[in-house]
C-alpha cells in the first residue's frame, strides 16, 4: 500500500485509522481501490461506504468508472490495491464471481443477459437460493417452497403472465424485470444494478422504480445511472463519481448544486 | 399454474419413445434375422451386416457423447476420438489377455507383439486385464480420468469455444503419437488385433456378433437414457445456461468449471464405452483411431443430425456412417468431398440439422404448440 488518498473530499474517504470500526454496519466498504488497464486509472484510490438497508444511487459521466466498481465487487476485476468489505468481514477481492454471488452479492449488467433459450420460469429457477454444487443440483427437485417463491417474484416484476415464455422473446423492458427478479429469486443482501431503464419508456421507468422502492426495503441496493430523472425519482442518496474516484456525495438537489459536479457534467 | 414446476421427474416424450422403440426392435430383430432366416429369405441379415450395424450404433453413442457437452454446454471438443479410442484399447488389451498362448509364438502370457519386440514380461500397466471386470472399470475410468484432468486445467483457466477445440485436438494429435510408438507398449503402429474370444464366446462366431450387437444398442439405448436424465435435471438446465451466458451463471453463484468438468467426464466416459463396444466388432483398435480427423467427423455427424437433441446425433452418426459406407464402396474418390459438402449444406440450410428441422416443420403445422427447440 502507499501513502494515504490525498484529502480531496469528505467523509467518503475515511482516514486508515477509522477503517476497523467503520466496516461494522456496513454492508459494503470499499476502500483506497485502484483499478489500472493499460495506463489508463480507471478507479484511483475510491472509497465508498453503502450502509445496511441503504438504498444508493451511483451517477457520473462516461469513463467515471461506475461499471468498473461494480466490477471489483463482483469479482470481475481484481483491483491493484485496496479492500472491499463486504458486511465488515468478507474481502471481496480475495473471491470469485462464484463465492462473492453465494456470499450474498447479487448484479444486474447494464445490457440485460438472460437465458434466451430458457422460458421466464426456468430464469428464475436457475437464479433461485438454492444449494450450488453440482450434485445436489443433479438431483433437485422442484419443490412447493421454491414454486411459491417464484410465483411471488413473478408478481414483483410484473410478468406473471409470461412465466412460459422464452425470454429471448420479451421486450427489452421486461427482459430488465427478468433480470431484477432473477437478482430477488438469488436473495441477495446487496444489488448492484447498472443502468436499469437505459432504453426504456416512460412508463416502464416508472415501474422500475416502483419495483427497486420495493425491493429496497428489506435489501441494500447500488443503482448506478445516467438518467436524472429516474435518479430523482428513486429519492435516495447520490454518489458522483469522476475519473475513479468519488467527486461529491449527497442529496440529488446537493450535489447538482456542487459547483465541480456542475462543472464535469458540462465540461463534457 | 404449476405447470412448468416440476423438474427431475422422468418424462419420456415421443421422441424417446420411438427411439427407445427402435433400439429395441433392431435388437431383437437383427440377430433373429441373422440367426433364425435361412440365407435365401428376405429377411436374412449377413453376419457382415450385424457387425456393421453394430459399429453404426457405437458411432451413435460416440456422437451422443458429442452432443451432451457440444450441444447442451456449448463446449467444442474435436478430440473426443481419443477417449473412444481410450476405451477401445481398455477393451483390447483385455481381448489380448483372453488370446493366452494361441498367438503366433504361443507365448502364454505375453501377447505377440510383445514377443517381437524381446520383451520378457508385461509392463505394469497390462497387469490386470485379464480380468474382465478390472478391463471394463478402465474403459471408464480412463477416458475419464484423462478428460477430469485435461477437463480441470482447460476449465479452470476459462479456455472455451476454438481455443479449446484447438488444444483438444492437440490433445488426441500428441495421443495418437505417443500410442504410433512401440516402446509404449500398446502394439505401435499395428495396433492390437487378431482377437479370438470375449468371456468364452468366440469372436468370429455369428452368435457372438448378434450378442455384441444387442450389448451394444443396450448401451446406447441406456446411454441416451442417462443423458436424457442429465439433460432434463435442473444441471441440465445450467449447463444450457452456461451455452447461452457463460459469465452470468458464475454471477449467479454456481462455479462454471464445475460443471463443464462433471459433464466433459461423463462425455469421455460414455465415449470409452462406445469405443470397447466398438473394438470387439471391429476385431482391431490401432493409434489411427486417435486420428485428428477422426474426432472433426463426428462433430460433423452430430451437426448434421440436430445438436442439443441426442437423438439427433445417434441419427445423424448413423446416416453420415451409412453413405460412408455406400461412398467409400461405390466412389472411393468423392467421399470425403460428399462428407464436406454435407457439412456445409446442414451447416448453411439446416443449421438445426435434419431434427431441428423436422421439428420445426412439424411445430409449424401445429402453431397452437410452443416450441421447445434448445438449439440457438
Amino acid at each position: 500500500m502507499n501513502s494515504a488518498p490525498p484529502n480531496k473530499s469528505n467523509s467518503a474517504s475515511p482516514s486508515r485509522q477509522e477503517k476497523k470500526s467503520d466496516t461494522h454496519g456496513s454492508i459494503l466498504y470499499i476502500d483506497g481501490v485502484s483499478v489500472t488497464f493499460d495506463g489508463f486509472k480507471a478507479l484511483s484510490e475510491l472509497s465508498l461506504v453503502v450502509e445496511k438497508g441503504e438504498m444508493r444511487a451511483v451517477i457520473g459521466p462516461n469513463g467515471a468508472g461506475k461499471t468498473t466498481m461494480m466490477d471489483v465487487v463482483s469479482g470481475r476485476t481484481r483491483p491493484d490495491q485496496g479492500r472491499a468489505i463486504f458486511k465488515g468481514k468478507i474481502d471481496l477481492t480475495k473471491l470469485d464471481e462464484a463465492a462473492i454471488a453465494e456470499s450474498g452479492i447479487g448484479r444486474k449488467f447494464q445490457k440485460p443477459t438472460v437465458f434466451e433459450q430458457q422460458t421466464v420460469y426456468e430464469n428464475l429457477d436457475l437464479a433461485l437460493k438454492t444449494d450450488r454444487r453440482v450434485f445436489p443440483t443433479l438431483f433437485r427437485r422442484g419443490l412447493p417452497k421454491h414454486q411459491k417463491r417464484i410465483e411471488e417474484v413473478l408478481e414483483v416484476i410484473a410478468l406473471p403472465d409470461q412465466r412460459s415464455v422464452q425470454a429471448g422473446s420479451l421486450s427489452h423492458g421486461q427482459k430488465q424485470w427478468l433480470e431484477i427478479g432473477m437478482l430477488l429469486a438469488q436473495d441477495p443482501e446487496l444489488l448492484m444494478v447498472d443502468e436499469p431503464v437505459a432504453g426504456m419508456t416512460d412508463l416502464e421507468t416508472e415501474q422500475t422504480v416502483e419495483i427497486l422502492r420495493r425491493i429496497s426495503s428489506k435489501r441494500s441496493v447500488l443503482v448506478v445511472e445516467h438518467d436524472m430523472e429516474f435518479v430523482r425519482a428513486l429519492n435516495t442518496k447520490v454518489t458522483v463519481l469522476h475519473e475513479g474516484s468519488v467527486l461529491a456525495e449527497g442529496s440529488l438537489d446537493f450535489v447538482q448544486k456542487n459547483e465541480r459536479v456542475i462543472e464535469v457534467y458540462l465540461g463534457r | 399454474m404449476l405447470a412448468d414446476a416440476p423438474r427431475n421427474t422422468i418424462k419420456i416424450d415421443p421422441s424417446s419413445w420411438i427411439l427407445l422403440g427402435i433400439l429395441a426392435a433392431s435388437a431383437v430383430l437383427v440377430p433373429l434375422g441373422n440367426l433364425l432366416a435361412p440365407a435365401d429369405s428376405l429377411f436374412h441379415v449377413p453376419t457382415y451386416m450385424v457387425s456393421l450395424l453394430g459399429k453404426y450404433v457405437c458411432f451413435a453413442l460416440l456422437a451422443m457423447s458429442v452432443d451432451l457437452i457440444w450441444g447442451f454446454c456449448g463446449i467444442l471438443s474435436l478430440g473426443h476420438g481419443a477417449f473412444f479410442a481410450l476405451g477401445g484399447y481398455a477393451m483390447g488389451m483385455h481381448l489380448m489377455r483372453q488370446i493366452g498362448d494361441r498367438g503366433v509364438y504361443g507365448n502364454p502370457v505375453l501377447p505377440d507383439f510383445m514377443v517381437f519386440l524381446n520383451w520378457d514380461k508385461l509392463p505394469w500397466y497390462w497387469l490386470g486385464f485379464d480380468s474382465f471386470v478390472f478391463a471394463a472399470a478402465m474403459v471408464i475410468l480412463v477416458p475419464g480420468s484423462l478428460a477430469l484432468a485435461f477437463g480441470w486445467f482447460a476449465f479452470r483457466s476459462r479456455v472455451t469455444g476454438v481455443y479449446f477445440a484447438i488444444i483438444t485436438q492437440a490433445m488426441t494429435f500428441a495421443l495418437m503419437l505417443a500410442f504410433f510408438r512401440n516402446d509404449m507398449g500398446f502394439g505401435g503402429n499395428n495396433g492390437l488385433t487378431d482377437f479370438k474370444d470375449l468371456l468364452g464366446f468366440d469372436l468370429h462366431a455369428d452368435s457372438t456378433r448378434s450378442g455384441l450387437f444387442i450389448a451394444s444398442t443396450f448401451a446406447l439405448g441406456a446411454g441416451y437414457m442417462l443423458c436424457r436424465f442429465v439433460v432434463k435435471s435442473k444441471l441440465g438446465q445450467v449447463l444450457v445456461a452456461i451455452r447461452d451466458e457463460e459469465s452470468r451463471v458464475r454471477f449467479l453463484g454456481y462455479r462454471v468449471a464445475r460443471y463443464k468438468l462433471f459433464v466433459f467426464t461423463l462425455s469421455a466416459m460414455l465415449a470409452g464405452v462406445a469405443g470397447a463396444l466398438y473394438v470387439p466388432q471391429v476385431g482391431i483398435i490401432n493409434p489411427s483411431e486417435f486420428a485428428p480427423p477422426g474426432s472433426i467427423e463426428i462433430v460433423i455427424w452430430v451437426a448434421v443430425g440436430g445438436r442439443g437433441t441426442l437423438y439427433g446425433a445417434a441419427l445423424g452418426a448413423i446416416l453420415v456412417n451409412y453413405a460412408k459406407t455406400y461412398f467409400t464402396g461405390a466412389l472411393p474418390d468423392a467421399w470425403l468431398y460428399v462428407l464436406g459438402a454435407s457439412f456445409i449444406f446442414v451447416t448453411l440450410f439446416f443449421p438445426k440439422g435434419i431434427v431441428g428441422t423436422v421439428r420445426d416443420w412439424v411445430f409449424l403445422k401445429l402453431p397452437f404448440k410452443k416450441s421447445e427447440t434448445t438449439v440457438p
